[in-house]
C-alpha cells in the first residue's frame, strides 16, 4: 500500500505547530496503524530527520495510551477500537490520511501527536475513588452486589481513560469519562458513602481543567474505543441533580 | 464581664452551620457546566410549555372571531397577573439565552486549536446548530413582539386611504379584534414568509432541545429513549405545523377578514 500522510508536527508546548506531508510506501495491509507509523519513523531516522512522536504502550487495545485523531475521528474510523488495534486494511491504497493529536485546552500538546492527559488524573484524584480501611481481605460474599448492578458497573469500568470522548466532542467535554467513573462506583455498595460528594467534586474538577460542556450530541459514544454508553451521562446528570438538591450537605 | 458564649435563646431551630445554606447548593448549579445545563433545560422546558399553550390559544382562530377575541380579552383581563406572567417569561427567556451563550463561549475556548480535518459521526445537524437556531429565534421573537404586541410594524388600511394601527382594531363588542389583526398581519407576504422561516428554526431547535432536556435531567434511559425521541419530534412537528397552518390558512383564503 502507498499512503499520503498529513501529520501534525509541533516541537513543544509553545510551538504553534503545523501540518507536514509524508509518503508511506510498501505498507502491508496487515500492519496496525502504529506499525505503519513505526515504518515511517524508521525511514525518517535513516534520512536523519526527527521521527514523529506519538503515544503508545500496550498495543493491544487495553491501556488507553494511544491517542490519534485520524481524518477527524478519534482512534480512526473503526468503531470500538483503539488506534493500536486499527489495521491498515481499513484504508484504501493511495489514500490521504490526516493525523492529528487530541485537541482540547485541557490536553496541551507536548510534542507532535503526544498530549498531556494529566487533567484526567486530576479528575480521578478529585473523587474517583472509594475510601476504605485496608486490612484483612473480606469474605467474597459478605457484600452482596446484584448481578445487573455488577454488570452495569463493569460496563462503566471498561473506560480506559484515553480521552477520545473529549477529543471527539464538539465542545471538548470529557463528560463521558467523568460519567463512566462516577457511574462505575455509583452502582457498587462501596461507592455509596461518597456518592454525592464524588459527583460534585469530579464535575467541578472537570470544569476547572477547562473542558467544555456536554450538549448531548453523543459524538463521544461513537468515538469511545470501549463503547461506553451515554446512558452513563444520564446517570451522572441524575446523581449531580440529586447531590445538589439533597439536604445532606 | 459578660460572656460571649451564645445563650440557649440565641439558637434558631433547623439552622445550618455557616456556609452551608441555600447559596452553598445553588451556586454550583449556576457555576458548573452540568448545573448551567440543568438550568438551560429547565428554562427551555418552561419556554416549550409556553410555546405549546401559545399555539393552542392561537388555534382558536379556526373556531371563529368570537372564540379568539374572547380568549384575548380573558388574557387582558388578568391584569397584574398577566404582567407577572410576562415578566416571568422574559426572565426565563433571558436566563435561557444568557446561560446557553455562556456555555457556548466556554466550550469554544475549550478547543483553542481547531482540527484540520473535522468529521461528525452521529451528532445531528440540529444538535450542532442550537446556538444558530436559538439566535434566529431570538431575532424572530423581538420582531414578533414588535409586530403583534407593540404594533410597530404594520398599519392596516380597512377603509381606503385611512391607515390605522393594527392594535387599535375593535370588534362589535369593543374587544381587541385579534382575529382581524392576525389575518391582516399574515396577508403581508414578507411578514408571513418571515414567520414561516422562524417556524423552521423553531422546529430544528425543538427537535434536539426537547429530547435533550430529558437527558440533561437524568430522565433518559435505553428503555425510554425511543419514546423520548418520538416526543421531541412530536412537539417540534406540532408547534411547526400548528403555527404554519394559521399563516397558510390566511394565504389560501380559508381565513378571511370580516371587514
Amino acid at each position: 500500500m502507498k499512503l499520503f500522510l498529513h501529520v501534525w508536527r509541533q516541537k513543544d508546548r509553545t510551538d504553534p505547530g503545523r501540518m507536514e506531508t509524508y509518503n508511506a510506501e510498501d505498507i502491508s495491509p496487515d500492519m496496525s496503524f502504529l506499525e505503519m507509523l513505526d515504518e515511517v519513523n524508521e525511514k525518517l531516522i535513516q534520512e536523519g530527520n526527527e521521527p514523529i512522536a506519538f503515544d503508545h504502550d500496550c498495543r493491544e487495545g487495553i491501556c488507553g495510551t494511544c491517542s490519534l485523531v485520524i481524518n477527524g475521528m478519534a482512534h480512526g474510523p473503526e468503531r470500538g477500537t483503539t488506534v493500536c488495534q486499527l489495521h491498515m486494511r481499513k484504508f484504501q491504497d493511495g489514500e490521504r490520511i490526516v493525523i492529528e493529536p487530541w485537541r482540547a485546552k485541557a490536553f496541551p500538546v507536548i510534542r507532535d501527536l503526544i498530549v498531556d492527559r494529566s487533567s484526567l488524573d486530576r479528575i480521578i484524584q478529585a473523587g474517583g475513588f472509594v475510601s476504605v480501611n485496608t486490612g484483612g481481605a473480606h469474605d467474597g460474599n459478605a457484600l452482596p452486589v446484584p448481578k445487573p448492578n455488577a454488570e452495569t458497573a463493569m460496563d462503566a469500568a471498561a473506560c480506559i481513560g484515553c480521552g477520545a470522548c473529549a477529543a471527539a466532542c464538539k465542545n471538548a467535554s470529557a463528560m463521558l469519562f467523568v460519567a463512566a467513573k462516577v457511574s462505575h462506583l455509583a452502582h457498587l455498595p462501596q461507592g455509596q458513602p461518597e456518592r454525592s460528594q464524588r459527583v460534585k467534586k469530579m464535575v467541578e474538577q472537570h470544569d476547572q481543567e477547562g473542558f467544555g460542556h456536554c450538549s448531548n450530541q453523543y459524538e463521544c459514544e461513537a468515538a469511545c474505543p470501549k463503547e461506553i454508553s451515554v446512558k452513563f451521562i444520564t446517570q451522572l446528570n441524575r446523581d449531580y441533580l440529586r447531590a445538589c438538591v439533597s439536604a445532606k450537605d | 464581664m459578660p460572656s460571649s458564649v451564645p445563650t440557649k435563646r440565641q439558637l434558631t431551630p433547623n439552622s445550618l452551620p455557616p456556609g452551608k445554606g441555600l447559596l452553598a447548593w445553588t451556586l454550583p448549579v449556576f457555576s458548573t457546566t452540568v448545573g448551567s445545563k440543568l438550568l438551560v433545560g429547565v428554562t427551555g422546558a418552561a419556554l416549550t410549555a409556553f410555546v405549546i399553550v401559545h399555539l393552542i390559544g392561537n388555534l382558536k382562530i379556526f373556531s371563529g372571531p368570537d372564540s379568539i377575541n374572547s380568549y384575548a380579552k380573558f388574557l387582558k383581563d388578568l391584569g397584574p397577573l398577566l404582567w407577572i406572567m410576562r415578566f416571568g417569561l422574559l426572565f426565563l427567556f433571558v436566563l435561557h439565552i444568557v446561560l446557553a451563550i455562556r456555555l457556548k463561549l466556554r466550550s469554544r475556548s475549550a478547543r483553542p486549536v481547531p482540527y484540520v480535518s473535522e468529521a461528525t459521526i452521529q451528532a445531528s445537524v440540529a444538535s450542532r446548530t442550537m446556538i444558530v437556531t436559538g439566535l434566529a429565534i431570538l431575532a424572530y421573537v423581538v420582531f414578533h413582539v414588535a409586530h403583534f404586541t407593540l404594533g410597530w410594524v404594520q398599519s392596516v388600511e380597512i377603509t381606503p386611504g385611512i391607515y390605522t394601527n393594527m392594535l387599535d382594531l375593535r370588534d362589535v363588542e369593543g374587544r381587541a379584534d385579534v382575529y382581524t389583526i392576525m389575518i391582516y398581519g399574515f396577508r403581508n407576504p414578507l411578514v408571513s414568509i418571515l414567520y414561516l422561516a422562524a417556524q423552521g428554526f423553531l422546529f430544528v431547535h425543538l427537535s434536539h432541545g426537547v429530547a435533550s432536556t430529558f437527558q440533561t435531567f437524568g430522565a433518559n434511559s435505553p428503555r425510554w429513549q425511543p419514546a423520548i425521541r418520538a416526543l421531541g419530534w412530536a412537539v417540534a412537528i406540532f408547534v411547526c405545523v400548528g403555527n404554519s397552518a394559521i399563516v397558510l390558512a390566511v394565504w389560501t383564503g380559508y381565513l378571511k377578514p370580516l371587514i
